[in-house]
């Protein structure tokens, strides 16, 4: 008799198991992109140090591991990954774990705050625009959609920069917190979300318009489906069709796309973060490109990666509880 | 005569600019009186589901609207109705049922919930009230165990219970009108005459009013008192159920009724022993028996248990089951669309499922499949004479003698020369059934698998394929695998069948036999469900096929 | 009165009459379409309109639109001119957007095709790095392909292609799963059709709309990432392009932000041509949809 597991555990279980191929290939992955870049972390320390003679060079790499054949290089290299060591970042003096360290947490904000706004919003107006088809409301939307969509992030931000900083003096133009400000309890709260007005704006209109669209189309077609037809049929109203009836199938592939759209938000945080000089994983990805910090990149990519497996496997959560037809077992 | 319910006059419903035509429904008057079942009859197009939308005011307005006439309902008309003033009267005192059982209940809500909907929406009643009231409907539509019923999702009870929740849905609340579109036809049959006979016994009991939507005259036969026939939005005849049917007026209500296959067998060939061309032995097929780790395990399903069978030339062998009898896996083992795991089908002494692939690919042309949907089986994007010549071409004839030959084919499942330089999608249903015979011919097979060939098809269209299948089938001397659920249909072309369930033979033989004096219990529930068994269609002036 | 099933249709219209009939009652698609003929053109036309280097000293630094008509669109901070800026940046968005596209669409047609029809392990082990793939931040992988293997236009090119084409290789494995399992395979298969047949030439022409509707969002998807690598200075120094533009502009927008609003402006109208003539052809493709 095996142990009596709730099903949303066992459910939950298998899900993770099936990450783990995922994670080990994209182990694969940052070690092939390494060995592509040109020199190595020996190179780099040798540079580092202002050069070094070749019998020193040697010495180096057999302690770095880099004479061993190819697949033990990468079985270490995926072990140190597994305990999180991304090795050392010659441009910050740092273990890279470190530095990155010290950004998560803005980019999370970044992201939580952006994905929220966008999420709910796309999905408010997705789902007004459905239910007036064709209406002015729902051209006016959708035009909105389509602009949002159209718009790179940069130049959003550019030109919200210029209007709301530049012209209104509303808004500072970039960093996390004002330098020297020295605020403390809720004045720094403040000081942090005044800070984030903008690069959120500017990430959460554009994703925004992703969740509008699909939104839309997924409400137009189960406001279609034999069930809905069978509510109406029993004298249910506008309301309830929507909130009992279209609503929670409606959201099923937008939460798929959220799952699927996190590792493009975070690729876009790059751009809006760099822009607003928000010191975040994006702004350091795009640092380390420019300094040639391949372990700090690398670094980025798999810490990227993971948050974005562990992402997909909440949503996946999310959808299992949301639809019903999905077997837990 | 008691008091109408329902009285349509003159309804007529618009269609948009550029349908092929303007008005989907033209004057139809129909009335429906209290305790009355009046069947509204007709094929795909007729408009007969419009009505059902036009009563309860839930037609896809703007674009498809009526436009004429008037709909009293107990004397008020409903036309003038608001919608709010609508809302209080759907599902309240007219209620609906409708054809798909599988898509017509909300996937994310419990049964108890949906039926309990109904209450709320329109019953001042506490919540312990209601949910005695639910179970109550539950237990009177028979279903077994109503609390669990209650609690369960749609996924988790079967099509037939599916329909029964609906049918306590909206007579939950003694409607005075019944709206029923095709409420069976997506059942089994032996489900469908217990519905049928359901949908009889509680609107008995209410002395509601039903209007009931279908294209099947077995059905007719079964439930209607009154029957009304529409052809392409126009009523053609209408008047008691036993005039109609025995003897029906109009020529259009006559080739419907003549197309309805008689369930007479027909008389077995003399004596003669044909050899066999195709043998089956101890065939087994087991579904969704892995899955790993990965992929959670999923129950295994037999789907075929030790199955043996032989086809003579020139005879027609008849798969008969319900949906999950096996049937159709049968017709795909023994054209090798899908692997058995054991067992042995041999085609001039070869046994098919042991040839390697390349020795399969000269094999296919000895044995060609019909498939049931004529929409689906012939790809998109390509030509007639192309999908018909492709066989042979892949077999090394000629691409220009194969495209010759296509031509003919056409002539000989009549079909216009003019065909072959066409697409499917400009023929009808029936038209593309006979595209698909002609593929199958073009490669000369001495076996031709049918799966449910005309199960898609309107009943007039239907007879004349199965003419066309029969002609060939003794011109061609052809043996014929013929996959069906229909004993009608069996009952019109088979020599022999052999009746299906859950994967195993229960009785084979001459199909007479089988009619006259079924054997298994199984059979003979079958053959007693056939609706309109009774019922002996006038066989007079057939003017068609 | 006979109800012969025999009697065939009149021809209607060819398909593409049909289809083009359909897409032309779509104003919107309209307008998508009209944008993308004046960005082509704009495309082609450059060497007439602005002869010589774009990147090369035209006239005063920043001078303001609509004072010169040497420079209609004013010039930037080196006095290079704007209105040739766009013209050739048109030539190096189509031109990359194209071309990752269709590599894009290669990588994620064969990709999907063989994982939606052969299901059980290829599809597996397909799925798994299609999602390795997808779990990487696109713009991350990109910025570290560019940094591998340099700024030049062609690793640019192929770089895009590489990180976007796991969209279409799931969407492709869709279709082939559902179409798999339609009838009409089943058909060739049992005409003794080969498997390299029924893929390619059974199945994929019937999976392709939905992928040439979706190619436009690639082209779309295509043109902002290159717009902002080239924004972030990681672009082709050698070749004008919208992104660099702004990047530059961004340098002087207290002063002179027309520098980075007309070339903006650029990339807004052309992705939304593309977006609009996506859903155009949609719509078009499929005429089930009501309107």
């Amino acid at each position: 008799m095996p142990l009596p597991i709730p099903p949303i555990l066992s459910y939950a279980l298998r899900r993770l198991i099936q990450s783990i191929p995922v994670v080990i290939l994209i182990m694969i992955g940052t070690f092939l992109l390494l060995k592509l870049a040109p020199g190595d972390t020996v190179d780099a320390l040798v540079g580092d140090m202002g050069g070094a003679d070749a019998a020193f060079i040697e010495r180096l790499r057999a302690e770095y591991g880099l004479d061993q054949p190819v697949w033990v290089q990468l079985w270490r290299y995926m072990v140190k990954l597994a305990s999180f060591d991304f090795g050392w970042s010659f441009v910050y003096e740092q273990p890279v774990a470190t530095v990155l360290l010290d950004r998560l947490g803005n980019t999370l904000l970044l992201m939580a705050t952006s994905l929220s706004l966008a999420f709910t919003i796309g999905v408010a107006l997705g789902a007004i625009a459905a239910r007036r088809v064709y209406s002015l409301t729902d051209n006016v939307i959708s035009t909105l959609g389509l602009i949002f969509y159209a718009t790179p992030s940069f130049f959003l931000s550019l030109m919200m920069m210029l209007v709301f900083s530049v012209k209104l003096g509303w808004l500072p133009v970039g960093g996390i917190k004002t330098i020297a400000g020295f605020y403390t309890g809720w004045d720094h709260v403040l000081d942090v979300a005044r800070h984030l007005v903008m690069p959120t704006a500017a990430l959460s209109l554009i994703y925004l318009s992703f969740y509008l669209r699909l939104m839309r189309a997924s409400v137009l077609e189960v406001a279609d489906l034999d069930y809905v037809r069978t509510a109406k049929a029993k004298g249910a109203g506008e309301a309830r069709l929507m909130f009992h009836h279209i609503m929670r199938n409606a959201l099923l592939p937008v939460v798929t796309l959220l799952g699927l759209q996190f590792s493009t938000v975070l690729g876009g945080s790059v751009v809006v973060e760099t822009i607003f000089t928000l010191p975040g994983l994006g702004q350091l990805a795009y640092q380390s490109v420019v300094q040639r910090d391949m372990n700090t990149l690398m670094g980025i990519i798999f810490l990227c990666a993971i948050i974005v497996v562990i992402v997909n496997f909440v949503t996946d959560l999310l959808y299992a509880r949301l639809d019903s037809r999905i077997e837990l077992k | 005569m008691t008091e109408a319910i329902l009285d349509i006059r003159d309804l007529r419903i618009a269609l948009p600019k550029g349908s092929d035509r303007p008005y989907a429904l033209d004057g139809l008057s129909l009335s429906v009186a209290s305790g009355e079942i009046v069947c509204l009859v007709g094929e795909s197009g007729s408009g007969k589901s419009l009505t059902a939308g036009a009563v309860m005011r839930l037609l896809p307005e703007p674009s498809v609207r009526v436009s004429g006439g008037s709909i009293q309902f107990e004397g008020d008309d409903l036309l003038s109705f608001s919608e709010t003033a609508m809302r209080d009267i759907r599902g309240n005192r007219i209620s609906m049922i409708f054809q798909e059982p599988m898509t017509a209940l909300n996937p994310q809500k419990t049964v108890g919930w949906q039926i309990d909907e109904v209450l709320r929406l329109h019953m001042k009643a506490s919540r312990a009230e209601r949910r005695a009231h639910a179970l109550e409907m539950l237990d009177r539509v028979h279903i077994p165990d109503p609390p669990s019923a209650y609690n369960a999702y749609p996924h988790q009870i079967s099509g037939g219970q599916r329909q029964r929740v609906m049918i306590a849905m909206a007579l939950s609340l003694s409607p005075r009108l019944i709206i029923a579109d095709e409420p069976t036809t997506a059942l089994d049959v032996t489900t469908q005459l217990q519905i049928l006979k359901l949908i009889r016994e509680l609107q008995r009991e209410d002395g509601a009013g039903v209007l009931f939507i279908t294209h099947d005259f077995g059905v007719v036969a079964e439930i209607a008192d009154k029957v009304v026939v529409l052809r392409q939005g126009e009523v053609v005849e209408q008047g008691p159920a036993d005039e109609v049917l025995n003897n029906p007026q109009h020529p259009y209500t006559r080739t419907l009724i003549a197309s309805v296959p008689d369930l007479k067998p027909p008389v077995p060939k003399p004596v003669s022993d044909p050899p066999v061309v195709l043998s089956a032995r101890g065939l087994k097929k087991t579904f969704g028996a892995r899955g790993g780790l990965l992929s959670g395990k999923r129950r295994a399903v037999t789907a075929v248990k030790d199955l043996s069978f032989k086809l003579h030339r020139g005879e027609t062998l008849g798969v008969v089951g319900e949906s999950g009898s096996g049937k159709t896996t049968v017709s795909r083992i023994v054209t090798r669309l899908l692997d058995a795991d054991q067992g042995a089908v041999e085609l001039d002494g070869k046994d098919l499922l042991a040839c390697s692939p390349r020795e399969l690919r000269a094999m296919r042309k000895h044995i060609q499949m019909v498939f049931q949907d004529p929409m689906a089986s012939l790809n998109p994007r390509k030509r007639v004479v192309d999908l018909i010549a492709q066989g042979p071409i892949v077999h090394g004839v000629p691409p220009e003698r194969a495209r010759e030959k296509a031509r003919k084919l056409l002539e000989m499942v009549e079909l216009s020369p003019a065909a072959a330089d066409r697409f499917p999608h400009e023929f009808s249903g029936g038209q593309r059934q006979r595209i698909g015979i002609a593929r199958a011919l073009a490669l000369e097979p001495r076996v031709i698998v049918a799966d449910e060939p005309v199960s898609a098809l309107d009943v007039s269209v239907q007879a004349q394929v199965l003419q066309l299948l029969a002609d060939l089938r003794d011109r061609l001397d052809l043996s014929l695998l013929f996959v069906t659920h229909d004993l009608r249909v069996a009952a019109q072309l088979c020599d022999r069948i052999m009746v299906m369930q859950k994967g195993e033979v229960v009785e084979a033989g001459p199909t007479a036999d089988v009619f006259a004096n079924p054997q298994h219990p199984y059979t003979r529930n079958l053959l007693s469900s056939i609706p309109g068994k009774d019922w002996t269609p006038p066989v007079r002036g057939i003017d068609a096929a | 009165m006979t109800v012969l099933d025999t009697d065939i249709r009149p021809e209607g219209p060819s398909r593409f009459v049909a289809f083009w009939q359909r897409y032309r009652r779509n104003r919107a698609a309209m307008l998508g379409l009209g944008l993308f003929v004046i960005v082509v053109i704009m495309a082609l036309t450059a060497g007439l309109v602005a002869p010589g280097d774009p990147l090369a000293r035209a006239a005063d630094p920043l001078t303001p639109p609509f004072t010169n008509s040497s420079v209609p669109l004013g010039t930037d901070q080196l006095g290079r001119d704007i209105l040739a800026g766009i013209f050739y940046g048109a030539r190096i968005s189509l031109l990359i957007g194209v071309i990752a596209t269709l590599i894009s669409i290669a990588i994620g047609v064969l990709i999907g095709a063989l994982a939606g029809y052969f299901g059980g392990w290829v599809d597996d082990v397909l799925m798994r790095i299609t999602e390795a793939f997808q779990t990487i931040p696109n713009f991350v992988l990109l910025l570290t392909l560019v940094a591998i293997m340099g700024s030049k236009i062609e690793w640019i090119t192929l770089a895009i292609g590489i990180v976007s084409w796991t969209a279409p290789a799931r969407m492709v494995r869709a279709e082939f799963m559902s179409l798999r399992g339609r009838e009409f395979v089943d058909a060739a298969r049992n005409l003794g059709v080969s498997n390299g047949a029924i893929i390619f030439r059974e199945i994929l022409p019937n999976a392709m709309p939905p992928v040439v509707v979706y190619a436009s969002v690639i082209m779309a998807l295509a043109i902002l990432l290159e717009s902002a690598l080239a924004f972030l200075g990681l672009g082709d120094p050698n070749y004008a392009s919208w992104g660099n533009m702004i990047g530059q502009g961004r340098a002087v927008l207290r002063t002179a932000w027309y520098c980075a609003a007309i070339p903006g402006i650029a990339i807004v109208l052309t992705v939304l041509s593309f977006s609009l003539l996506g859903e155009g052809l949609n719509d078009a493709l499929n005429p089930r949809q009501k309107k």
